[in-house]
């Protein structure tokens, strides 16, 4: 499922709503969660999962193709564990 | 890092403030996106959502595992795992963000 094909079912599902607010409303939600995450901020959504912000500490790495080592600096980067119910729908447990 | 949780509260404030709609609805529409997005999972679908990220659903096979406080060796039966792969985008923003 892409992000258009989200549109439409929700879409058809609430005819009263105009194509394009469904679009905003859906946007809306996804820019919220990556502008939490950019603030440093958690977003948890039980049964559905956790967006939460991890930190990689400052390393040496090494360029591959020339072996060259490079100062990698630390960075955040975006993490998502899956929620217990959908984790258990999965494996046909719920 | 500010380090708030946010919840499903917060993203119905999102889409109530982006549309006219009330707070009831703007709440049943934030469900519906995330149960149309685990129903599309659960059917093995991989859920793509464009300069978001993309959710995909994995076969592990059975294994041995151990009890890292015993020591002893319980079976792992196959399952299905759920990951996500951020966007460019995504990881971009949240570098930007988070650099102090």
């Amino acid at each position: 499922m892409i992000r258009s094909e989200l549109i439409q079912k929700l879409s058809d599902e609430n005819p009263h709503l105009y194509q394009r607010d469904v679009e905003r409303i859906v946007n809306a939600i996804f820019e919220e969660i990556i502008e939490a995450m950019a603030s440093g901020n958690r977003v948890e959504l039980r049964g559905f999962g956790a967006f939460s912000v991890k930190q990689r500490d400052a390393r040496t790495g090494r360029n591959p193709r020339t072996g060259e080592s490079v100062a990698v600096e630390e960075k955040h980067v975006p993490f998502f564990k899956a929620g217990k119910l959908l984790r258990d729908r999965l494996n046909g447990d719920a | 890092m500010a380090g708030k949780t946010l919840t499903r509260m917060d993203l119905s404030e999102a889409v109530f403030r982006e549309v006219g709609l009330s707070r009831n609805e703007s709440s049943q529409l934030v469900e519906r996106v995330l149960d149309l997005m685990s129903d599309a999972l659960v059917a093995g679908e991989q859920v793509k959502i464009s300069s978001f990220g993309t959710f995909s659903v994995r076969a592990k096979t059975a294994r041995v595992g151990r009890n890292p406080k015993t020591g002893e060796e319980v079976p792992i039966s196959p399952r299905r795992v759920l990951t996500f792969r951020p966007s460019h985008l995504m990881k971009d923003r949240v570098a930007a963000g988070n650099r102090d």
